[in-house]
């Protein structure tokens, strides 16, 4: 396999066509924080899950010398294994417990309060635009306009049996 | 088969849980257009002879326990006990155990099937020498 430095790469390619390119034991000369290794996802995985409680592969690739005699007594009768002894083969087969699985975070108190931050946010930025943004209203919105209109549609007696002008009284000169 | 007064599908109901006589359900079937329906018991005798098989493998075991944790029921007390000796056969004690956390956790808030499952596995587990979960503290935080 070419051993491209990934310097090398990086003035010629994007940045994420670089770090794929690498492999994984290289790290880029630019970075000054430590990447995070990039999961093979031709190979078989491990994740804890309800559904899969067998996953691919074990959950620790690499063995101890204290582990891998403990992969050997696993061999003879289990009722030699002591308890401790036992939850380390668990811990070196599994990452979480189906109990450590399935406890609940508080996630959703920081998704809510971000939610609401944002729709306050928002909210701030209406009344500014409403304040300065927004032209002038047309004048057909004044009182003294809106007070006209309504006369003119009581005197031509819109909607006089159920709707508008039905509502007002003609006789007295008021709303009913 | 503790499927039917546990089952939240709707397709039939099975009788179950023999040693509850008192919650009966209908012998109703699938809603299959075609073709027999499997009884519990076959299906049962077709997972003990999937698990019970002498040379099975690493990942027939993950296959087959994968696949059994997907269906919509709790393993039967058999089912169960001829996978944990698949487990021994392939020297895994971390698979039983996490076997029994499987099935613990897939009869969710039914809290009374897994208490009846450890106690019909008893014998197999004291044979085995395979602690629950309980014993070894993983069953709490």
């Amino acid at each position: 396999m070419l051993r491209l430095t990934a310097g090398r790469v990086g003035s010629l390619v994007a940045r994420r066509a670089t770090v794929a390119l690498t492999t994984s034991s290289a790290r880029m000369a630019s970075h000054g924080h430590e990447v995070s290794e990039i999961a093979d996802m031709s190979k078989p995985m491990y994740w804890d899950r309800r559904e899969i409680p067998l996953p691919d592969k074990r959950y620790k690739d690499i063995l101890t010398p204290a582990d891998e005699s403990l992969k050997e007594k696993e061999k003879g009768p289990w009722g030699q294994l002591s308890n401790e002894e036992k939850l380390a083969l668990y811990r070196l087969s599994f990452c979480k417990t189906y109990p450590e699985m399935n406890q609940s975070s508080s996630e959703w108190k920081t998704v809510v309060a971000g939610v609401l931050y944002c729709i306050g946010l928002t909210g701030l930025v209406i009344i500014w635009q409403a304040a300065y943004v927004s032209p002038p209203a047309p004048r057909t919105f004044d009182a003294e306009w809106q007070a006209k209109q309504v006369k003119r549609m009581l005197d031509m007696r819109v909607s006089p049996i159920e709707g508008f002008a039905a509502k007002w009284d003609y006789e007295k000169g008021q709303w009913k | 088969m503790f499927r039917a007064v546990f089952r939240l599908s709707s397709t039939g109901a099975r009788c179950l849980v023999r040693s509850k006589p008192s919650i009966s359900a209908p012998l109703a079937s699938r809603c299959y257009s075609h073709g027999r329906v499997e009884t519990d018991e076959e299906f049962d005798a077709r997972w003990v002879t999937y698990f019970s098989k002498p040379d099975i493998d690493a990942w027939e075991l993950r296959k087959g326990m994968n696949t059994l944790i997907g269906y919509d029921l709790v393993p039967e007390a058999k089912i169960v006990d001829s996978a944990l000796r698949a487990c021994r056969r392939l020297n895994d004690m971390a698979s039983a155990i996490r076997i029994l956390e499987a099935v613990k956790d897939k009869a969710g808030p039914h809290k009374e099937i897994y208490p009846y499952l450890i106690q019909e596995l008893q014998p197999t587990l004291s044979e085995l020498g395979i602690s629950t979960p309980e014993q070894l503290g993983m069953d709490k935080l």
